[in-house]
């Protein structure tokens, strides 16, 4: 060891430095990385990921933190390395010839070695030491160490070798990724978690019900907080994603601006606006009342408004849900071909509850839409328990909102107590729930639309009638009658029924009118009649008075004739008086 | 017996055990092997880059490169029955 050469290095004062592994999410949960400088340990059975995990740290130190890395595999020939992790897309041979990293294949063969007597891993130390120096690494990766247990005998001397292994790795100052195979009731088969005191980091792949889930946990992280949940993570083809339990303090932005629903009536029951941006929303309901057609609907609209909208499957194929929308007037493909709108469609039993969240936290990364939809989600049931879910949900929508992104849940209600439990779940962690429901009545099945709540909105309280037409969706007023609620058939006869009634008063009226009419022209004829009455009693009475003045005319032109004719002689006057009277 | 013996011997520095393990070599070659072996050795503090090349590990070590198969016996030698089977001289007890 004396002998080796000693780079100084001086070590941290108070709060440890940290080395950023580039491995998505794993430096959320240490805070900053491993610590730097110093050996971390990560155990697991075989087939959990230690060796992608270790060599990821090593790529990624290379490629983004410009630190060149040591790969000193014991287990995996450096070809078959290059190999497997090629499908991630990771070209060693490349970051090799760039002198980035390097990787050095160990071969132990217990057939052709041979123990006698003394001896020490010196040349372990020098081909590390040479191999740091040649391209200045910042960065080793011992995989797995304990494979020199099976080709040395001398228990006694590996284990002070290792011991002071990591002393020299300390001092050569690289932060250093030693791996080890988990033992049956310690961390390691070898009892590594002995010498590497700093930070512990221990991978995991339950099975549980046949389905797979990765999970990550550190055990210990001297000089650090960090993270003490059980994590899960996901290998895919771009290498480990390890999802944080983002912190579940309730300090998100806000925002009041709202977007549609896409149902223009909807829109008007939720205070005439939609949903809050960045809320989230369950829509729950029993089978077939239309859930997925509420969510393909926000979808719709979020796209038409030039907006971006991931939409998780897990019951039907996109293609399936392009072609049920298409048939109430709705085209969704127009959407994916702009590239406003994507499907990821997954069967819930692929794997396990926890790997579905790290996929949907990645594939939300990658979309980066402003709304998300998960349809439904009680599939997820068959995987995981209420309280996974629900754990889930939490997760989800917590990262949800502090990404300002609106999601919408469609949930099935059965008619048992554990869904039922569950719509009780989600629905205190949702900021609105529209509820579905089936109304039957007079028989046949209508669709009931309310608002369970929706927060910090004035909404409606009324039910309406859900009905899906082809040319989309749409709510109408149902009828309160003495009856009950129609909705329907029955509410079409009500209209009806309304209608007639219009038409029978208008019709009544129009025949009052015409009586009156009538009268009027009855009376009027009458007054006619009355009036011709009038004129010829008139001229009767106007008769009498010309005769009267005749009358008088003639008895004074005779008078005074007679007057002429006497001069004065009595004998006249009385045959002029006797007859006046006889008239 | 016309095989060459081709010996390398891997040391890091002159330290104690390297010295031994030399010595406890050159007596065991004379002993069984004289004038059919070569003996070289390899400092790897002067020369780390071979470490790589024979898979050494541990110091001091002995590769026995010709006559095939190749060899390691790791230690200070100081077994000269284990030396012999390791070289192949005496046949291997299989335990």
């Amino acid at each position: 060891m004396a002998k080796t050469k000693k780079q100084p290095e001086v070590p941290a004062i108070g709060a440890i430095s940290k080395t950023l592994t580039g491995i998505s999410g794993l430096d959320e949960i240490t805070l900053g990385g491993l610590p730097a400088g110093r050996p971390t340990l990560i155990c697991g059975e075989a087939g959990s990921g230690k060796t992608l995990f270790s060599i990821e740290f090593i790529v990624k130190g290379a490629l983004d933190y410009n630190e060149p890395g040591i790969f000193m595999a014991f287990e995996e020939k450096a070809e078959e390395l290059k190999t497997n992790v090629a499908s991630l897309g990771f070209d060693l041979d490349k970051l090799e010839r760039e002198k980035k990293i390097r990787i050095d294949y160990v071969h132990i063969d217990r057939a052709e070695i041979e123990e006698t007597g003394e001896y020490d891993l010196e040349g372990l130390f020098i081909r590390l030491g040479y191999a740091i120096d040649s391209i200045g690494a910042k960065r080793v990766v011992l995989d797995t160490i304990e494979n020199l247990f099976s080709g040395l005998k001398n228990e006694g001397i590996l284990r002070a070798e290792i011991r002071r292994l990591f002393q020299f790795l300390k001092s050569k100052g690289v932060t250093a990724v030693i791996t080890g195979e988990r033992g049956e009731n310690s961390l390691t088969r070898q009892g590594l978690e002995e010498y590497v005191s700093d930070c512990v980091i221990l991978l995991d792949h339950r099975i549980i019900n046949q389905i797979s889930t990765r999970r990550l946990r550190i055990v210990k992280y001297r000089g650090s907080v960090h993270g003490t949940n059980e994590y899960p993570f996901l290998i895919d083809d771009e290498g480990i994603s390890v999802l944080p339990v983002t912190s579940l303090e309730l300090n998100k932005d806000v925002s009041s601006q709202s977007i549609s629903s896409g149902v223009p009536a909807l829109d008007k029951m939720l205070g005439n606006a939609g949903f809050y941006k960045g809320s989230s929303i369950l829509t729950s309901g029993t089978a077939g009342t239309g859930k997925t057609s509420i969510a393909a609907s926000f979808a719709n609209a979020t796209c038409l408004r030039k907006e971006r909208c991931l939409f998780f499957a897990f019951e039907e194929s996109p293609k399936q849900i392009i072609r049920n929308m298409r048939s109430i007037g709705m085209d969704l493909q127009k959407h994916v071909d702009k590239g406003n709108l994507e499907f990821y469609a997954s069967r819930p039993t692929l794997f396990g509850l926890e790997m579905h969240l790290v996929a949907i936290h990645k594939a939300i990364r990658k979309f980066k839409p402003d709304v998300v939809i998960l349809d439904p989600i009680t599939n997820l049931i068959t995987i995981g328990s209420v309280s996974e879910v629900k754990t889930m949900l939490v997760r989800l929508i917590d990262f949800l909102q502090t990404e300002q992104i609106t999601v919408m849940f469609t949930a099935l209600t059965l008619n048992n107590i554990v869904n039922e439990q569950t719509d009780e779940g989600v629905s205190s962690l949702v900021d609105a729930w529209l509820l579905i429901r089936d109304i039957e009545n007079n028989g046949e099945r209508n669709r009931g639309l309310y608002i369970m709540k929706s927060r910090g909105m004035k909404h409606s309280n009324q039910i309406r009638e859900f009905i899906i037409t082809d040319k989309g969706l749409d709510l109408v007023d149902v009828f309160l009658t003495e009856e009950g609620v129609l909705t329907g058939s029955a509410r079409e006869a009500r209209l009806l029924l309304e209608q007639t009634g219009e038409i029978i008063h208008e019709q009544a009226i129009s025949r009052k009118d015409r009586e009156l009419s009538r009268k009027r022209k009855v009376l009027e004829s009458k007054i006619d009649s009355l009036r011709s009455e009038y004129e010829s009693a008139e001229e009767e009475l106007n008769k009498v008075y010309v005769e009267e003045a005749l009358k008088k005319q003639i008895m004074g032109d005779t008078l005074s004739k007679i007057t002429d004719l006497r001069r004065g002689t009595l004998s006249m006057q009385e045959k002029s008086t006797s007859k006046k009277g006889k008239k | 017996m016309g095989k060459l013996y081709e010996l390398r011997l891997y040391v890091a520095g002159r330290t104690s055990k390297s010295i031994v393990a030399l010595e406890n070599l050159k007596k065991i070659c004379e002993e069984h092997l004289k004038g059919k072996y070569s003996i070289e050795v390899i400092d790897l503090l002067e020369k780390p880059q071979l470490a790589e090349g024979d898979q050494i590990l541990a110091i001091p070590t002995l590769v026995k490169k010709v006559p095939e198969p190749v060899r390691k016996i790791i230690g200070d030698l100081s077994n000269v029955e284990k030396v012999l089977v390791g070289l192949d001289i005496r046949p291997r007890i299989t335990d």
